[in-house]
């Protein structure tokens, strides 16, 4: 009978060890390019053009200069911050009513309505990317942000994740409460609604905000001409199209480490909300 | 919907004249939608019938042709071979996305499996699904290009010659794409996986114990036939994501798709055929194709949420 006891405690032992092995190793394979391109952003590109080096090198100031002088990036980010800081609070707030619709109101064709919104959930934008660069072009509206932040506020994926934590943090007593003390249906949802669904919004938030910063393909369609208005993403892409032999490879390493930077960062100051906020209401059951 | 039959039903006659709020709360999503994507939508598959398209600076048509543009979409051998360029780095990627993603929520959900830092591993695989997709290509590409930091440590490790290039060689090319795919996706898919396999009931584990059952016959008999459903929602969802695949191999290959091997351009994926009609403004071969990838898509989504429905009817 003991006998048992130690087999089966040292199998969950080498079983253990076997897993610290396996995660640690994905964690290097996560983190590594991180690493190396850490190291590359202190390396000068005339270093960097002899041979990378695994060190961490002085020059990390220098191109940070070069970055932000020639590459505009700084303009690129506040670009990216304007949009995507503006999606974040379109998508959320009007997911948000579009969930209260239909979770505190009755009334005919809601079931079609939901159906219709999670039905149209999984359409890629790209499929319908020629008609929405048609439409705006017809508008004047291409190499101009409108079409990049006004479709934010239909966004049936932040709808959903909102309805889902909706239905368990919305009380309709309360909001039946408000009524009897007089409250109008579009003061109750801005003052009682919101702040309740706080944490659902916060998260939905975060993605819309970091997925928009990292949209490439539909702004790369929008914006064109105007140099300006470039989104990081964008700016990323035209770097590639640029020769690598003639050019300061410390100073792309930068542009890409600047690009990735905000997001990390906003992520690892909030990862316990959103790793747990994921699992929440995606796959229930 | 079961919710409000409870609050509404006793005193129906005041419901009714606050519910024309859920109509008026409804018009800005439903407004923006059909601007923004219903009439996009249309007037895409509206293209998709015409000769449409730039030849310098003129414009040709439009003029209605039918189902010609399909017929020609199909009559072409790109659309298959970058159909199947996909769908194989989509392979590269998916099938150990999913072998890693089943160890690790096994592992994360199991509690008698006193695994500690957990948190710090599930913080460090999802961090890649958050970076830019366009930017960590770049930064692939700075490293491993010609004279990029990995070729130089694997040319003077002796792993490979000195005049080797990851993105000549098709498989080394197409690996690329693969892994940074598995990178990206992995944490997010081993936390659907937990979600699913701690919403299985505990009951089943401890009555499967007392009947002498071991881990790896509670793995295989109890967690796989129950997690049925989330891998078909995984499997179909990551394969939606897959046909979408475009900023990795664009950005990694300058939207060009190579290596060029065999008569084809061997790492370019269907949006980045999309991209190309675009850009040459063909709107009629653009419109087919969009039309083609929309229906794809469309079945594809009907099974997932067949999938979700017949488990939350099942539920209730």
């Amino acid at each position: 009978m003991s006998n048992t006891i130690t087999k089966k405690g040292d199998s969950t032992k080498s079983r253990l060890v076997f897993a610290y092995v396996v995660l640690c190793f994905l964690t290097v394979l996560c983190l590594i390019w991180f690493v190396l391109l850490f190291m590359s952003t202190t390396q000068s590109g005339s270093e960097l053009n002899v041979r990378f080096q695994l060190k961490i090198g002085s020059s990390f100031m220098t191109n940070l200069k070069n970055s932000i002088n020639s590459q505009n990036i700084l303009r690129g980010m506040l670009n990216s911050v304007i949009i995507s800081g503006s999606c974040a609070l379109l998508s959320t707030y009007f997911s948000t009513l579009t969930a209260y619709a239909i979770h505190a109101y009755d009334f005919r064709f809601k079931g079609a309505i939901f159906t219709f919104i999670l039905a149209v959930m999984m359409i890629p934008s790209q499929v319908t990317v020629l008609g929405f660069v048609d439409l705006l072009d017809k508008l004047h509206l291409t190499e101009n942000y409108t079409g990049l932040i006004v479709p934010s506020i239909a966004a049936p994926v932040t709808f959903y994740y909102i309805k889902q934590y909706m239905e368990s943090a919305l009380p309709l007593s309360l909001v039946e409460a408000a009524r009897i003390d007089g409250s109008g249906e579009i003061r109750t949802f801005n003052s009682i609604v919101l702040p309740l669904m706080k944490p659902a919004i916060a998260v939905q938030a975060i993605f819309a905000f970091v997925g928009q910063w990292n949209n490439f393909f539909v702004p790369s369609q929008v914006i064109i001409e105007r140099r300006d208005l470039k989104t990081v993403a964008l700016l990323i892409a035209d770097l590639r199209s640029m020769d690598f032999k003639n050019f300061d490879l410390g100073q792309v390493n930068m542009t890409i480490f600047l690009s990735i930077f905000p997001t990390v960062l906003i992520y690892l100051i909030l990862s316990k909300h959103i790793v747990g906020g994921l699992a929440l209401g995606s796959v229930k059951g | 919907m079961a919710q409000n039959s409870s609050t509404t039903s006793p005193k129906k006659k005041g419901a009714v004249s606050y519910n024309k709020w859920g109509y008026i709360f409804l018009i800005p999503f439903f407004v923006t939608y059909i601007i923004f994507n219903l009439v996009p939508l249309f007037s895409t598959i509206y293209y998709s019938f015409f000769k449409y398209y730039r030849e310098g600076l003129n414009w040709i048509g439009p003029e209605f042709i039918g189902f010609d543009n399909y017929v020609k979409l199909f009559s072409d051998s790109r659309i298959f071979d970058y159909g199947i360029n996909t769908l194989i780095m989509w392979v590269i990627g998916f099938v150990p996305q999913i072998l890693v993603s089943l160890l690790l929520a096994s592992w994360f959900s199991d509690t008698r499996f006193k695994l500690k830092g957990a948190r710090f591993f599930k913080t460090v695989i999802y961090l890649p699904n958050l970076i830019m997709a366009a930017a960590f290509a770049m930064l692939f590409y700075s490293l491993f290009n010609a004279k990029g930091a990995i070729t130089q440590l694997v040319q003077s490790w002796g792993w490979v010659d000195s005049n080797f290039d990851f993105f000549k060689p098709v498989w080394s090319a197409r690996i690329l794409v693969g892994l940074m795919n598995f990178l990206m996706w992995f944490g997010n898919t081993t936390i659907l996986l937990m979600a699913g396999i701690m919403g299985i009931d505990v009951s089943l584990y401890e009555a499967a114990e007392v009947d002498g059952a071991n881990s790896k016959q509670r793995f295989w008999q109890i967690t796989m036939p129950l997690l049925k459903p989330i891998f078909v929602y995984v499997f179909v969802t990551s394969l939606i994501g897959g046909i979408q695949m475009f900023d990795v191999p664009a950005i990694l290959t300058q939207y060009k798709g190579t290596p060029f091997a065999g008569g084809k351009f061997t790492t370019m994926t269907l949006i980045m055929y999309l991209r190309q009609t675009l850009t040459s403004r063909d709107y009629g071969t653009s419109g087919a194709l969009s039309v083609i990838l929309f229906f794809i898509t469309a079945v594809l989504s009907l099974l997932v949420y067949r999938v979700m429905y017949s488990k939350k009817s099942r539920e209730a």
